[in-house]
């Protein structure tokens, strides 16, 4: 008896996945749950356990390709076998528990299930001779603009991409989404039902400009969508205030070399996040999604921290209940998921259930930004870099009144950017002040 | 070089076939003294005689047995069935005896005759006047079948078929007999060899074959969408078997796209094979589904105007099918 391994859904919004690394060949021995695969998806890497003990008969997709959830990945058995022929491209929607990564089935007790429509879909028909000159110059179909019927891209199209494309090759599709065997031979129905829209008119603009495709990869699609989506449905406003850090400076002076003890490098962030977490403890407007129905207060505080990866994108793991830590919890905390982060080791789990973000673009030397909020959220805050200013401050003078000062303060802004469905401007000003106030006057 | 009419082409190459070669005889009904019903070969009993131009009785079966049996006496037959409607009695002595005798005597006897036969509709000619006989002739190996569509060709395929040395089964257009007119060099002899298809018309938008009398509509039609900015490339097969492949999956490579048109019905119909031929040897340069456009399967040409005109395909319907299939 054969078992499948199935490329596994990790997460809610998680559909599809790269494999990174296979850890066993084709032909070796395998025990079950010992590690056989590395996958990528958007948001994290794991590794795959094999659901069974046996030989790793056939490998149906290599590394550093990207499919969809429940795709099977490879079979494992005994060498002699009988093994599926094709990869059997499913459908997101294939039901396959989370987190589990693997779902192990027997061969003979799946039934047949019909092809379903690939990324391909998305062309309208791929006629042959689209095909075969897709295969012979590894075009990319999606960036062919299609002008047939229901934008179909046609030999005409086809002629008159590579004529106008740059030299060299767009890096070959893998076997599954070049439109051979499997894509032509779907039912008529499925094929002709998903008709292309025509390429908007500033892509086709922008490819037509001389210069190279810098192909997508799975986190800068998904980092482009999540943008444009949260752009439409949140009204973004932004509020911005600045703080005074002087007290946080000292305080991180002063206890820094204690953290260091313990193995923990003292960063600002975890001030950020413990002034943001009272804030919205305080104010749970803030810390709360749209939803139809109604406002949907989290009961939960966590707090998101945005951890760049350079040109690999950005990634957003969460603190859950950063309103219950200490300043050393959360020091740990943002010190141990930054790190994973960076080295790509977080779980599906890390990375989901953030109802606020904090974002510190100061460390590129940006004063202030408007960030996008990270949907289903309410509001990111927008850390801009620590600056010394000269500021007029209020002295308080023996007789009980005041005298203005000029001084030299370690200053901050902060941008609140926030659902205006959700927030009004006072209640914002009300949340961003309260962590202005936490801030200037920690302790 | 003066214009003639397609059955001047015709009338012209038994004249000279004639004069050239005293094997060669023409049989069929009112061939001699009448000169044929359409006139094809007016004016050769005068010149040849009773004993070259013969008036055979209405019997088609005799008309291609005698045509056989003299062949293989060393004669060149010319076997005039009046209308290819009434070709079906000789249907045994065409595809049993004729259409074998090279293969079945292992090349020590041949049956070189040629089958004249005016095929097609449109001329309110009705059941038995309209037929369209290719597809039953085509799928027959030993014998060959052309289909002029201009004086030219008619005249030099008929000179080539009279001189092959195997039967040749000779469909006229005979809508087209007085209808097209082309040039045809006098002084010289005209010869169009067998198995060759012509590309009437270069186009890169799509590839458009056809034969006889379509061809000719088709030619109007690629004119018509011409002027909407869609080059057709218009091919005239002239020989159905065999079947010049290499021109028409030369034309499918470079367009990607096929539309044949033919007045047989559509089932079972000569276009079928050329789908066929793409579907299996131009796959992966297809862009299009391969597109025919046939007479429909009815059982006969109506008489009725009207009908006849639903029935037969025409330089619009041509038109209208190019202009769907360039779209897609």
């Amino acid at each position: 008896m054969t078992t499948k391994v199935i490329m596994p859904r990790l997460g809610e919004s998680v559909v599809e996945g790269t494999v990174t690394k296979w850890l066993k060949r084709e032909g070796e021995q395998v025990e079950e749950f010992e590690p056989l695969l590395e996958i990528n998806t958007d948001k994290v890497d794991t590794e795959v356990p094999s659901p069974a003990a046996g030989t790793l008969l056939k490998v149906y997709v290599g590394e550093g390709q990207t499919v969809q959830a429940g795709t099977l990945l490879a079979v494992i058995g005994e060498p002699g076998e009988e093994i599926p022929e094709a990869p059997e491209v499913a459908g997101a929607t294939m039901p396959v528990s989370a987190p589990a990564a693997v779902e192990a089935t027997p061969v003979s007790s799946v039934a047949p299930s019909p092809p379903r429509p690939g990324r391909q879909a998305d062309l309208g028909f791929i006629s042959p001779v689209v095909a075969r000159i897709a295969a012979e110059h590894k075009v990319d179909l999606t960036q062919v603009r299609g002008t047939g019927r229901g934008g179909r891209i046609t030999k005409k199209d086809m002629l008159a991409y590579l004529e106008s494309r740059p030299a060299g090759p767009a890096p070959a599709a893998p076997a599954w989404e070049q439109p051979g065997s499997g894509e032509l031979f779907r039912p008529s129905e499925e094929v002709f039902g998903g008709a292309r829209p025509p390429a908007s008119q500033p892509e086709a603009e922008a490819r037509a400009l001389p210069g190279t495709v810098q192909p997508l990869d799975v986190v800068r699609r998904s980092i482009a969508e999540h943008m444009v989506r949260s752009k439409r449905i949140s009204p973004h406003v932004s509020t911005i205030m600045e703080a005074d850090m002087s007290r946080v400076m000292a305080h991180r002076r002063n206890h820094k070399e204690d953290f260091a003890h313990e193995g923990i490098n003292l960063t600002y962030t975890p001030y950020f996040v413990a002034a943001a977490a009272e804030a919205l403890r305080a104010v749970p407007m803030a810390n709360s999604s749209w939803s139809d129905e109604g406002i949907v207060l989290h009961g939960a505080v966590n707090v998101g921290v945005a951890v760049s990866l350079g040109e690999r994108g950005l990634i957003v793991p969460v603190i859950k209940e950063a309103d219950q830590m200490s300043l050393r919890g959360l020091a740990r905390a943002v010190q141990d998921l930054s790190t994973r982060a960076r080295s790509g080791q977080l779980s599906p789990a890390e990375v989901q259930g953030g109802t606020f973000t904090i974002t510190n673009h100061g460390v590129g030397g940006s004063l202030f930004a408007t960030p996008i909020i990270n949907q289903p959220q309410c509001a990111i805050l927008g850390v801009g870099k620590i600056q010394k200013r000269v500021v007029v401050i209020e002295s308080s003078e023996g007789d009980g009144g005041t005298q203005d000062l000029i001084a030299i303060r370690p200053m901050v802004y902060l941008t609140l950017t926030f659902d205006h469905r959700i927030l009004d401007g006072a209640v914002a000003d009300q949340f961003l002040g309260l962590v202005v106030m936490r801030l200037e006057s920690w302790a | 070089m003066p214009e003639i009419t397609l059955i001047e082409g015709i009338r012209q190459a038994m004249d000279e076939e004639l004069a050239r070669d005293e094997r060669v005889f023409i049989v069929g009904e009112d061939v001699g003294r009448r000169g044929g019903v359409f006139r094809a070969t007016q004016g050769l009993y005068e010149k040849y005689g009773p004993e070259r131009v013969i008036d055979s009785p209405l019997a088609e079966l005799s008309i291609v047995g005698v045509g056989i049996g003299a062949a293989l006496y060393g004669m060149r037959p010319i076997c005039e069935i009046q209308f290819a409607d009434f070709i079906h009695p000789a249907f045994n002595q065409i595809v049993n005896e004729a259409a074998k005798m090279c293969y079945r005597s292992n090349g020590e006897w041949t049956a070189p005759m040629v089958i004249r036969a005016p095929y097609g509709g449109g001329i309110g000619g009705g059941l038995y006047h309209s037929q369209s006989v290719e597809a039953f002739f085509a799928h027959v190996p030993g014998l060959k079948v052309v289909v002029p569509s201009n004086p030219y060709d008619a005249k030099g395929l008929l000179k080539a078929a009279v001189r092959d040395p195997n039967p040749v089964l000779y469909l006229e257009p005979k809508k087209g007999y007085r209808l097209i007119r082309g040039a045809v060099p006098e002084d010289e002899e005209v010869l169009v060899p067998i198995g060759k298809a012509r590309v009437s018309r270069e186009g890169r938008d799509l590839s458009l074959f056809a034969y006889g009398m379509m061809h000719h509509y088709s030619l109007q039609a690629a004119q018509q969408v011409a002027a909407e900015g869609i080059e057709v490339e218009v091919v005239d097969l002239r020989t159905l078997n065999p079947l010049d492949r290499e021109t028409v999956l030369g034309s499918v490579r470079k367009t990607g796209k096929a539309l044949i048109v033919y007045e047989d019905n559509l089932t079972g119909g000569y276009g079928a094979e050329i789908a066929a031929l793409l579907a299996e040897q131009a796959f992966t340069d297809l862009d299009a589904p391969v597109r025919r456009l046939a007479g429909p399967d009815v059982p006969a040409v109506p008489y009725s105007r009207p009908l006849q005109d639903w029935f037969m395909p025409n330089a619009e319907k041509i038109a209208a099918a190019i202009r769907e299939l360039d779209a897609y």
